[in-house]
């Protein structure tokens, strides 16, 4: 069956994202446009996840639980698990090579953490689009070690797709999938063979994707995007 | 201006071990891969703090007179492996990319024309 699909939005805990991206207004928007998975991944960190998988139940929205790396080499790297609580703990570990940098809620806006009502329950203090302290190769090996997908976000945009910040895709890295942005020129280099994404990589509620992109999957359920995702079907 | 000049003049520590020498035509800075592939040239010191071993490849591809890797980063053994097999000078440095930069600038090595 068809999938309608986001796999890539923020929340307003990344520091880029709009604070109108709650929980609840993500979950809404995805049921408005009557997306069938929606996967919220923030920069670095998976702490909004809980109140996204309660909002999105509530609304009958599939979550695909997940959050972008960035690597050392400034590349952005999507990772996405089958429970949040796996998506969590991943987070958690991921956090100890991030560095102490304070945010600046002026200049990137404030990093909120909320609760399933929409209400602010902490501040991030620390900076979450820094570069984490590992290198491309051992965010993916980490991914895969905590039974994640590893897809590298954007590959053909900007400094922070892999295909700018690295020249070429690293080799020896197994990619799930890629997800490619429509922004940018598609990539004129032969791609490993394996699953093409195109995501939103929306910061506001207005530039989340229509019903425009699917992917194919035995049913409705993380299993199978799961599967659909890592062509492993 | 030679890699071997460089070295004495910079104090930088190669850590691929003996080299044989060559001249540095011309000298640029940049950690974006893709822009250094795009307008690197042959016998160019590259200044770079991405320590991947895509700068190995990008290095080899385009024929650099060497690889500098400024503010003492660590560089992996795998990468200082691959720099040795593809036969890239590779070099430390606890000196900043920009005071490397002057100092092969002082030193009469021009930017790369595309840079």
């Amino acid at each position: 069956m068809k999938l309608y699909c986001d796999l890539h939005i923020h929340s307003c805990l990344s520091p880029c994202g709009d604070a109108l991206m709650t929980p609840n207004n993500i979950a809404g928007m995805a049921y408005i446009k009557q997306l069938d998975v929606i996967a919220v991944c923030d920069h670095n960190t998976a702490r909004n996840l809980p109140a996204v998988q309660a909002a999105a139940d509530r609304l009958g929205v599939l979550l695909l639980p997940g959050m972008e790396l960035t690597t050392r080499e400034e590349a952005h790297m999507l990772c996405y698990f089958r429970d949040v609580r796996t998506c969590l703990a991943f987070g958690e570990a991921i956090y100890a090579h991030l560095p102490a940098i304070p945010n600046r809620e002026a200049y990137f806006g404030r990093q909120q953490v909320m609760n399933a009502q929409d209400e602010e329950i902490d501040v991030e203090e620390r900076l979450l689009i820094s570069a984490l302290d590992l290198s491309f190769e051992s965010c993916a090996a980490r991914i895969h070690e905590a039974g994640g997908l590893c897809v590298p976000a954007h590959i053909n945009r900007g400094a922070n797709g892999a295909l700018q910040a690295l020249g070429f895709l690293p080799q020896n890295v197994h990619y799930d999938a890629l997800e490619i942005a429509l922004s940018a020129p598609m990539p004129a280099v032969a791609l490993p063979r394996c699953p093409l994404l195109v995501s939103s990589d929306a910061h506001d509620l207005e530039n989340m994707l229509e019903r425009t992109f699917f992917i194919e999957a035995r049913e409705r359920s993380v299993e199978a995007v799961f599967e659909a995702i890592s062509g492993r079907c | 201006m030679l890699v071997s000049e460089f070295e004495r003049l910079s104090g930088a520590a190669c850590l691929t071990g003996a080299y044989d020498d060559r001249e540095i035509a011309c000298g640029y800075t940049c950690d974006l891969l893709s822009h250094v592939m795009g307008r690197g040239q042959a016998d160019m010191a590259w200044i770079t703090v991405q320590t991947h071993m895509n700068v190995i490849a990008v290095a080899a591809l385009m024929d650099f007179a060497c690889v500098i890797i400024p503010e003492g980063l660590p560089v992996e053994a795998a990468i200082l492996a691959k720099a040795k097999e593809e036969g890239i000078i590779l070099f430390s440095s606890g000196q900043t990319a920009y005071a490397l930069s002057a100092l092969l600038a002082q030193n009469g090595v021009l930017s790369a024309r595309k840079g």
